[in-house]
């Protein structure tokens, strides 16, 4: 018998398109998430949020630092900016404001925005920059092999906490609330609904908007915290968690043997940076036409 | 309404220190972005920016750091401005992180350092020249830097403009290496009119965005550059990249990368190098220096002469990329090469290793919170003379 010719067996075939493919950068597939990760699930949910809202594509920006979850900038076909470890905040702040016509948002993990990059955070959520930001805590520093970072719970095991973390995590929702973040909410990526319609508030809310997303990271977390499959740990979310809008403050503290509370915590109207910004420019525009702009105006 | 464009000069003659000029320029140079974090002695460059931007309808921004300070700008420019952030060592040292950023994604900005005495804290409120080498090195990995030295607070003024259009022209940061000296300095500074300085503008894709590569160099070696919100779905990566700026983690791709970047600047030192030539015609002896340094030199070399020996001044304007060849060829024609600094030797090193030992090279250090008596530069000159 002779063997069937390659071009006999294998018919060319047109993959179907899939509705999100366009925002995908194609060639840069395959990815680099492990099987079993949560990334790609917020992240499929962040796309479905922009697609819907009513930002012409070419004004949209994804900033990340690095990290896995940070990769994320480099599958959008968007504009899209990988900065460095903990940097995307500060980046993003002066590409939304030397153009505010820009909607600016971070895709990032719990290591880089909260660790490193924790400064930034915090001044940004108090300056209410007009940033949407979406968080993969993960529990880990997924990207460098699985170290404690501070999204890790009290007494879960990393590489570097081989007997149990001896640290406090953050509690992410009390901190941006805290430091004056405009929109603030909790999902996992086994909430995908509500994870993406509060990524879409985030999305069009004006202000500092900030969404967590608990994501599995079996690979180097669920390994070496029994369970070691990313289905276990979406399981896990699901049965561990409780949706409560109205809960405050400590009950967002995540504990190992605690249930993790979930939902649109925080709603809430404040001027925004490049509001401020707008108006400051308005009032400088009349002061300053009445004033000459010479040597002697400013105290040579 | 507020002329914007006119406002970018304060046309005039002022009396102003090297701060303010320095500020001055960069907005004459259209800089309409300035985020920094207080520092002395740069602190009135971003009190002038925080005065003047207004006016020519630019942004302040008081970040939380200095490391906040250059993503910002690196941002901005991003979204197409002209950026700029000043600061001083201990700032300059958490600025090196993104320095390397901006040289890697080749985005054009200015960052000012206001050299002052260290290491650390160091001597916030007086002198040094010490921060030279950082300046060249202080980003981890491989690459080339434009790094300019005023001597005067005019100098300072037209320096900042032409560290605008360098960092346009070849699409990367510029470093503008001042000293406490000549931040603080009050001097007459002319500005002329703003329709005599056209803001350098940014080298935008010619192409349509399925044809962009940002960074496919032309026959110049330097990449257009697209900004956000064009519609060219840009992706900039501190990643190793290749000419779509899609990472490419192998090396064939790091060759082809650092290579260009180095390139870009190796293959037009030429264009780039600024030299200040003084009595070198008949010259024995050349005193080689920048920045305040180079002021009081001029002193040596006058009592010098009144002494009969024939000294000459070689004032580096640019001091990186370094004038390699200019230095080799000087040391073949001369009996010594006198470097006076403020610091315990650093861009003397680059004079000896361009002498190739052709000729005696004598540094002149000083440890920082002062400077040099002319005394102390004559003496070298003597002893160079012997
Ligand atoms: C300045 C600096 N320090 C350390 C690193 C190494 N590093 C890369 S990713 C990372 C942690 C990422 O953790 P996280 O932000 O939680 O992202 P994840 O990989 O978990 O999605 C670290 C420490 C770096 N790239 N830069
Ligand atoms: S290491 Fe963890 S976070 Fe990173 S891709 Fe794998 S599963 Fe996801
Ligand atoms: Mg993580």
């Amino acid at each position: 018998m002779t063997e069937p010719s390659v071009s006999e067996n294998v018919v060319p075939q047109k993959q179907p398109t899939h509705p999100m493919d366009s925002w995908l950068r194609q060639d840069r597939l395959p990815h680099i998430w492990c099987p079993g990760c949560g990334i790609g699930i917020a992240f499929s949910a962040t796309i479905a949020a922009i697609k819907e809202s009513d930002f012409p594509r070419e004004k949209i920006s994804i900033v990340s630092g690095i990290g896995c979850s940070s990769r994320a900038a480099g599958y959008l076909n968007i504009d899209s900016f990988h900065t460095t470890h903990g940097r995307a905040i500060p980046f993003a702040t002066g590409l939304k404001l030397a153009n505010p016509d820009l909607k600016v948002f971070l895709f990032a993990g719990d290591g880089d925005l909260f660790s490193i990059g924790g400064n930034h955070f915090i001044h940004a959520a108090r300056r209410n920059m007009d940033l949407t930001i979406i968080c993969i805590n993960n529990y880990i520093y997924g990207m460098t092999g699985g170290q404690f970072s501070p999204g890790t719970p009290m007494g879960a095991m990393s590489s570097t906490s081989p007997y149990g973390n001896q640290d406090t995590p953050f509690n992410l929702p009390h901190l941006a609330e805290a430091a004056g973040a405009a929109f603030v909410a909790r999902w996992t990526t086994a909430h995908v609904r509500q994870l993406k319609k509060a990524i879409s508030t985030a999305f069009q809310k004006r202000g500092f908007t900030f969404v967590e997303v608990i994501s599995p990271c079996p690979t180097v977390y669920g390994r070496r915290n029994k369970q070691p499959f990313g289905i276990q740990m979406m399981k896990t979310l699901l049965e561990t968690s409780q949706i409560n809008h109205n809960a405050r403050g400590h009950e967002w503290d995540i504990l190992l043997d605690k249930p993790v509370v979930l939902g649109n915590f925080i709603d809430r109207e404040r001027e925004t940076f490049v509001e401020r910004q707008k108006a400051f420019q308005e009032h400088m525009e009349t002061y300053l036409s009445e004033k000459e702009i010479k040597g002697g105006t400013y105290g040579d | 309404m507020l002329d914007r464009n006119k406002n970018r000069a304060l046309t005039g003659v002022h009396f102003m220190n090297g701060d303010c000029a320095c500020a001055e320029g960069a907005l004459m140079a259209g800089c309409t972005f300035f985020a920094g974090y207080p520092i002395t002695p740069a602190t009135e460059i971003a009190e002038r920016m925080a005065q003047r931007l207004p006016s020519v309808g630019g942004i302040f921004i008081q970040m939380e750091d200095e490391i906040a300070s250059m993503n910002a700008i690196l941002g901005a420019a991003w979204a197409g401005a002209k950026s700029m952030t000043a600061t001083s060592g201990p700032g300059f040292s958490l600025m090196m992180e993104n320095l390397g950023l901006g040289l890697v994604t080749e985005t054009p900005c200015v960052l000012v350092d206001v050299q002052r005495g260290g290491p650390s804290t160091g001597l916030p409120t007086s002198v040094g020249q010490a921060d030279m080498m950082q300046a060249r090195w202080g980003s981890h990995g491989d690459y080339e830097i434009i790094a300019l030295a005023p001597e005067s607070p005019q100098e300072c003024f037209d320096l900042a403009i032409k560290a605008f259009e360098l960092s346009e022209k070849y699409r990367m940061p510029v470093l503008i290496m001042m000293d406490e000296v000549i931040g603080h300095m009050n001097e007459k500074v002319i500005i002329p009119e703003a329709s005599t300085v056209k803001p350098y503008p940014r080298r935008l894709p010619t192409v349509p965005p399925d044809q962009y590569l940002p960074y496919h160099p032309g026959t110049d070696g330097i990449a257009e550059m697209a900004i956000a919100g064009q519609g060219y779905a840009v992706h900039v990566t501190g990643l190793t990249h290749n000419e779509k700026g899609y990472p490419e983690i192998n090396s064939r791709a790091q060759a082809e990368m650092v290579q260009r970047i180095v390139q870009k600047i190796r293959l037009n030192t030429k264009q780039i190098i600024m030299l200040e030539e003084d009595q070198l015609e008949n010259a024995e002896i050349v005193v080689v220096s920048y920045g305040i340094s180079a002021r009081i030199a001029q002193l040596s070399i006058q009592q010098a002469r009144n002494e009969g020996i024939k000294v000459g001044l070689l004032r580096l304007i640019t001091v990186w990329p370094f004038p390699e060849e200019y230095v080799q060829n000087l040391a073949a024609k001369v009996k010594g090469l006198i470097v006076p600094e403020i610091n315990m030797g650093q861009m003397v090193r680059e004079v000896e290793r361009c002498s190739h030992g052709k000729t005696q090279v004598i540094g002149v250090s000083h440890p920082g919170g002062g400077l040099h008596t002319p005394e102390m530069i004559l003496d070298a000159i003597r002893r160079a003379k012997e």
